[in-house]
């Protein structure tokens, strides 16, 4: 398993958020953790990058332990992430947003910069063509000069996956990449979703509601609710779960369209 | 002196001193309760309410004396004028700036506060002023231990103050939407709480416990002048950080803490009267080291 | 909200666009280095002394920029690194007989080190605890220079050495244009390449998102701290020159009203660009320069105009487009 979460327990002022979860993510899959709002989802997220501090379990990545360890760490030792609600810089070019993800791989300092060292040259171009590598590969190229809030929504979070790729990650956790976007939009993320595994051979684990995206690019799926994790299988497996199925009972969006 | 004698003079000194300390450390907590934000004007309000004190007791004076009868009356009226002068600054400089990069409402803080103080100097000519009054030095002898009056009627007049906020706090609509409002802005509005006007009372409150503070201390002290909200500005944020910035009962509980740290602080040998104010502001980093929530404060849940 | 579709451009962005063109950046340089050398021969002496304490000034101000503009952290005490720069070489130089650039290394590690000592602490925390403890900070610097021994006690240290570079003496007022010139024209430069460096990106992403910053793998604490420690040593420098400049020193010429002052020219001109920065620190000590009148109306003057940037125009006089 290239990340292993073993009985993680999160609280909030006596809440419990996350119960005693187990969950893993194969290397060299593409997984998925669905369920129900309110379900702790983006808590398992927060976790596993270092937002947030379990009470208790431990984090496995890569055969280290992470759990408590800041988030740029987390990051640096090859977990990258995007956000539910897009967090890019806003008043800053996409490329500089994306040359934001380099700067974990990098290391010139501020001598470095003020007496325009060789090495720290090297690096800046290190950069740029790293950057731009990776505007190419999620196809938006051609903007890199614009203002990242000038950008339509669909493009925005093509510039946060790769921003997220140039920290060059062992996984990447998506975290809901198609809310938002259209249905060729959708199709166009299920496409680059299996790119960035087949291409780059970085792992990929979101979550999403959209099933029918989630039963197309997934490979296993993991059911968290209301904090405990329920079940875990391939696509096939989970459709047929009668406990998946209750699990979203109440729920009245199109989430229920489990079919 | 003995060692007892000594003791209990400084409980006493420490007791004054934290009184006034608190009082403008609770406006601080509230209004970074509501907002957010470190009112860098909050000293130059005390400034204020003592210059208004003084002038409302030269009106007064003639009627009621220059006594605390007088001195009550003149308190009453700073605190309504330094109140309004809080919700007007909070309308003009604060308001626009809500959701403005931090930076910029720090800033304007910042210059709030400038105006205020070089308005006092343009006006004072940066002299001191004498807060003449007619409160004498009487007081009881217990042993070789003394207590004035002033120092009895100082203590229970911010005793009060402090019961009288904390019940509002906690028995009122207003307490409850106050609370409300400082978890999440939005949602009030959406349940149809006044948003502003809870912010228009917080400062309303928070300047007019300053003005309490300037005007006692103005005739306690006796003398006044432009400057005086600096220092005390910062005593009173240390003393808001040792309770727990955001908690009311925590800036009074920090402001009593800091009066008897200086009091007792600075009586020992080797730190000296003259390194008070050094030795407070090490409190304050100790504190942001160790226990930056503070005694009664609440860790921030971060939230993505 | 800054956009980058057409909206048709005010005069003066017109003229900072024509400016900024990098074409025509190099001739500006040239310009401005031109009318350095020459200002000693065609201006007189009282008028020298004001432009190099204006050249001080940018120094100054560039340094805060770094804090304030840069990683968008509120330094209200910054007077406190140019009183440890100038006071280090004060001690060293007049008391303990240390050649003056020998000392200089010295200043720069105290200053380096009283920036760790009040940022490591303070940066973990919200920023705005930075600004209150700075303001505490600028004024225990000048208490405890005002009650040591070592430090001249509130009269200061005075009968300062002035510095010598390979037998040519600096002491005259145009020698010490020069040297305030070379060190803006260095503070200059190093602040447009920070700018342009991966340091300088990273402040730029901690001030826009802290939290998307540490998604990327960006130490917050770290990246804050580092802004801050050059920050001190811009201050730092200018304190260094500005002791052996006026040969004394006293706590005064480091209070509060200095580091209101340095804040201000950097809002002025324009918090994040470096030209903006530059001009604002010129109003500021050429402004009252002109103002005489006005004298103890002169801080409220300066008070009400940092208000009314802040209400009417919080981007300064030549906005950076970045933030």
């Amino acid at each position: 398993m290239l990340l292993q979460l073993e009985r993680i327990t999160l609280s909030f002022a006596g809440n419990t958020v996350l119960d005693a979860v187990d969950f893993g993510v194969a290397e060299g899959s593409i997984a998925t953790l669905i369920g129900p709002n309110g379900a702790g989802k983006t808590s398992l997220f927060n976790t596993i990058t270092g937002f947030y501090r379990p009470q208790q379990g431990s984090i496995h990545f890569d055969g280290a332990p992470i759990v408590k360890q800041k988030p740029h760490r987390v990051t640096r030792m090859g977990i990258a992430r995007t956000f539910q609600n897009v967090r890019l810089f806003r008043e800053m070019s996409v490329l500089e947003n994306v040359m934001a993800g380099m700067h974990c791989r990098t290391r010139s300092g501020a001598i470095g910069a003020i007496l325009r060292l060789p090495s720290q040259r090297a690096e800046e171009r290190e950069i740029l063509e790293t950057s731009e590598e990776c505007l190419r590969f999620v196809g938006i190229h051609d903007e890199r000069e614009r203002l990242a809030t000038n950008l339509a929504y669909g493009h925005q979070r093509r510039v946060e996956i790769a921003r997220a790729l140039a920290t060059r990650p062992k996984l990447l956790l998506l975290d809901e990449p198609a809310a938002g976007l259209n249905a060729s939009e959708k199709i166009a993320l299920i496409e680059l979703i299996r790119r960035i595994r087949d291409e780059r051979g970085v792992s990929v684990l979101l979550i999403e509601h959209d099933m029918s995206l989630v039963m197309k690019v997934s490979e296993r799926i993991s059911v968290l609710d209301h904090g405990s994790m329920i079940t875990e299988g391939s696509p096939h497996d989970i459709q047929n779960d009668p406990r998946v199925i209750e699990a979203y009972l109440g729920q009245d969006d199109e989430e229920l369209a489990l079919s | 002196m003995s060692f007892f004698d000594s003791f209990f003079q400084q409980l006493i000194n420490g007791l004054v001193l934290g009184s006034f300390y608190a009082l403008v450390a609770l406006g601080y907590t509230m209004v970074f309760g509501v907002i957010k934000l470190l009112n860098f004007a909050h000293g130059d309000f005390y400034m204020a309410g003592a210059f208004v004190g003084f002038g409302a007791l030269s009106l007064v004076s003639g009627a009621l004396g220059a006594g605390w009868m007088g001195i009550f009356v003149a308190m009453l009226l700073a605190m309504m004028a330094i109140g309004c002068l809080g919700v007007v600054i909070e309308r003009i400089a604060y308001h626009p700036m809500l959701n403005a990069p931090r930076l910029s409402i720090l800033i304007t803080a910042l210059a709030v506060s400038l105006v205020l103080q070089n308005a006092a100097l343009a006006l004072t000519g940066g002299q001191y002023t004498a807060f003449s009054t007619d409160i004498g030095f009487g007081g009881f002898e217990v042993g070789n231990l003394f207590i004035s009056h002033n120092q009895i009627i100082l203590v229970a007049t911010a005793a009060v103050l402090m019961i009288a906020l904390e019940l509002g706090v906690s028995r009122t609509m207003y307490g409850r939407a106050m609370r409300a409002v400082s978890i999440d802005k939005d949602m009030c509005r959406m349940m149809g709480i006044n948003v502003a006007g809870v912010i228009a009372v917080t400062f309303f409150i928070g300047s007019s416990l300053a003005a309490a503070a300037g005007t006692m201390a103005g005739a306690y002290y006796g003398s006044i002048w432009y400057f005086m909200g600096f220092l005390i500005g910062l005593k009173a944020f240390t003393a808001a950080v040792i309770g727990g910035i955001g908690s009311i009962p925590g800036a009074m509980l920090g402001g009593l803490i800091l009066g008897l740290l200086e009091s007792f602080g600075t009586n020992i040998e080797f730190i000296g009267s003259e390194w008070k104010d050094v030795f407070t502001f090490a409190i304050l980093i100790l504190v942001l080291v160790f226990k930056p929530t503070g005694l009664l404060g609440k860790s921030e849940v971060e939230r993505m | 909200m800054a956009t980058d579709e057409a909206r048709r451009p005010t005069p003066f962005e017109r003229l900072y666009a024509y400016l900024d063109a990098p074409n025509r950046r190099h001739t500006v340089h040239v310009i401005i280095i031109l009318l350095l050398i020459v200002t000693p021969f065609i201006a007189n002496q009282y008028t020298t002394v004001i432009l190099t304490n204006a050249l001080l000034y940018v120094v100054l101000c560039l340094g805060l920029n770094i804090v304030v503009g840069y990683a968008g952290l509120l330094d209200l005490g910054y007077a406190a690194f140019f009183a440890v720069g100038a006071y280090t070489i004060g001690i060293l130089t007049q008391q303990f007989g240390v050649n003056f650039w020998l000392a200089i290394p010295f200043a720069i590690v105290a200053a380096a080190v009283a920036g760790v000592v009040i940022g490591a602490p303070t940066l973990r925390l919200r920023s705005d605890y930075l600004a209150i403890v700075t303001l505490g900070f600028g004024e225990i610097v000048r208490f405890t220079a005002r009650n040591l021994e070592i430090t001249g006690g509130a009269s200061g240290l005075f009968a300062i050495p002035e510095p010598s570079l390979f037998g040519w003496r600096i002491d005259s007022a145009s020698d010490f244009f020069y040297v305030f010139a070379v060190l803006a024209v260095l503070a200059y430069i190093a602040s447009q390449r920070l700018y342009h460096s991966r340091l300088g990106r990273a402040w730029l992403y901690v001030r826009h998102d802290e939290d998307a910053a540490e998604a990327m793998g960006i130490d917050r604490v770290r990246t804050k701290l580092s802004a801050y420690i050059i920050g001190a040593i811009f201050g730092a420098m200018g304190g260094i020159f500005f002791s052996v400049n006026l040969g004394a020193i006293s706590p005064e010429s480091f209070s509060f009203e200095q580091s209101v002052m340095i804040l201000l020219a950097v809002v002025l001109g324009g918090m994040g660009k470096i030209p903006g920065v530059i001009l604002g620190a010129f109003i500021i000590v050429l402004g009252p320069e002109l103002l005489r009148d006005l004298d103890s109306l002169r801080l409220l003057v300066f008070a009400v105009l940092l208000l009314l940037i802040m209400l009417f125009r919080p981007s300064g006089i030549w906005p950076d487009k970045r933030s």
